[in-house]
């Protein structure tokens, strides 16, 4: 086995570790990690939404900056570049969002919750799945967001600067950033122990460039399992850490942050996929590349940010007790614009195949 | 003759998927790949040597280059 392959199948199993750590010091349960709720939780505290049980500057995200930024720096690959399609890259960001908060979890969470016996989890992974399936037609039809450019130092610093002031907010609480006093935002491990574990998962995916969404892509596209290693590794440790601690407990009722609506989680995880192949990169990798200096990286977190404002701020989220028509209505939308997205941007195959197909749609 | 695929500034997998199709039905020959970023490079390097390309890689001003050849 390849020293760098080795290096994908530890870093899962740390981000697996920590991520039970995480759990048993404070975090939610099945949240040792989720890049999706805790971009929620920061978007609520900066008071972006108003959903008073999610509101908590998670350290885990600024850590992960932070790694990232570190790692990129000392191994020389800090590169601050940008400019391949910023709208088009925030659009994904607010679709990956509404697609995470129907199911209720970003992929991530999604190998935590199944690791801790989620079945509901067992129903969302086919739809991430198939969602990264049916995006892998599009980059086999050449879909593309153009070309990133060269930036200046300003471009690439903005990224690890936010993450440092989020710190700071964190720490000394001004009475403009909200906290949660009951819910999910309100149980959180100290913030330095989250903050460390952020900044030794951030410089290890720097590193091993692990990804959720590029692990089964290259599966699918390549059937290269370079990626997927660290997939498998994460969820092992976790399962077997659960079981171990005797916390495994299967089924599909009762499940801490999940609700039980089968279609809604396949779809809302189908969403995650397809959104992650397009932006080229799931929301953890999305961190990583903006601790590396990617404005591209950077737009696609704050359309992620915007996406939690947009899902609270509508009731579109889902809640333990399922998804709302809001909900089930934006699912619809996002699934619409991603078609549209990739087909917009797919240089051979389906947007000349449309074109073909609607000569004929007069008759 | 050096035919030389310029994959800088795309995201992955784009640059894997750009270099596999251009080598695609090439028994032997020369190429020359730029990319702008390590994973990139890393990516690249990893598809075409299980191809059965070798590579030989070079730093330059904006990323590297990869010269294959089979």
């Amino acid at each position: 086995m390849s020293r760098e392959k080795l290096l994908v199948i530890v870093s899962g199993m740390i981000i697996g570790v920590l991520a039970v750590i995480l759990v048993h010091l404070g975090n939610p349960a099945n949240m040792g990690f989720c890049i999706a709720c805790f971009i929620r939780d920061i978007s609520g505290s900066l008071g972006l939404h108003g959903a008073e049980v999610v509101q908590y500057l998670r350290p885990e995200i600024m850590g992960l900056i932070l790694g990232s930024f570190a790692a990129a720096i000392l191994f020389r690959e800090f590169k601050p570049s940008g400019g391949s399609a910023p709208a088009t890259r925030f659009v994904l960001g607010i679709i990956m969002m509404v697609g995470a908060l129907v199911f209720l979890g970003c992929p991530l969470r999604m190998l935590l919750r199944l690791a801790g016996g989620d079945l509901n989890a067992l129903v969302a992974l086919p739809g991430y799945v198939a969602g990264i399936w049916v995006g892998t037609f599009f980059l086999k039809s050449r879909f593309t967001l153009g070309k990133s450019f060269p930036q200046g130092s300003s471009e690439g610093y903005t990224a690890p600067a936010a993450a440092v002031i989020l710190l700071v907010f964190l720490v000394m609480a001004p009475p403009f950033v909200l906290f949660s006093e009951n819910g999910p935002g309100s149980e959180y491990a100290f913030w330095g122990v989250a903050l460390g574990a952020g900044l030794l998962v951030g410089l290890l995916a720097q590193r091993s460039r692990i990804c959720t969404m590029g692990g089964i892509r290259d599966l699918i596209l390549f059937k290269d399992t370079h990626l997927f290693a660290g997939l498998v590794a994460l969820l092992l440790v976790v399962f077997v850490g659960k079981l171990a601690a005797g916390f495994f407990e299967p089924g599909f009722t009762g499940q801490p942050v999940a609700h039980t609506d089968g279609i809604w989680n396949f779809l809302g995880m189908l969403i995650v996929g397809w959104g992650a192949v397009l932006a080229g990169g799931c929301p953890l990798r999305q961190l990583i590349l903006s601790g590396e200096g990617s404005s591209d990286g950077l737009i696609t977190l704050l359309g992620l940010a915007a996406g939690a404002a947009i899902a609270h701020n509508f009731g579109l989220a889902a809640s333990p007790e399922g998804v709302s028509l809001y909900g089930q209505a934006a699912t619809g939308i996002s699934l619409l614009l991603l078609l549209i997205i990739g087909i917009l941007n797919s240089r051979s195959g389906l947007s000349n195949k449309t074109n073909a197909g609607s000569s004929v749609a007069g008759d | 003759m050096t035919e030389t695929i310029d994959v800088r500034g795309l995201s992955c997998p784009e640059p894997v998927m750009e270099v596999r199709n251009a080598l695609s039905g090439k028994k032997t020959g020369e190429f020359t790949v730029l990319v702008s970023n390590a994973t990139a490079r890393d990516n690249v390097k990893r598809a075409v040597s299980s191809l059965g390309w070798k590579v030989e890689i070079k730093e330059i001003a904006d990323g590297f280059e990869l010269n294959l050849t089979r």
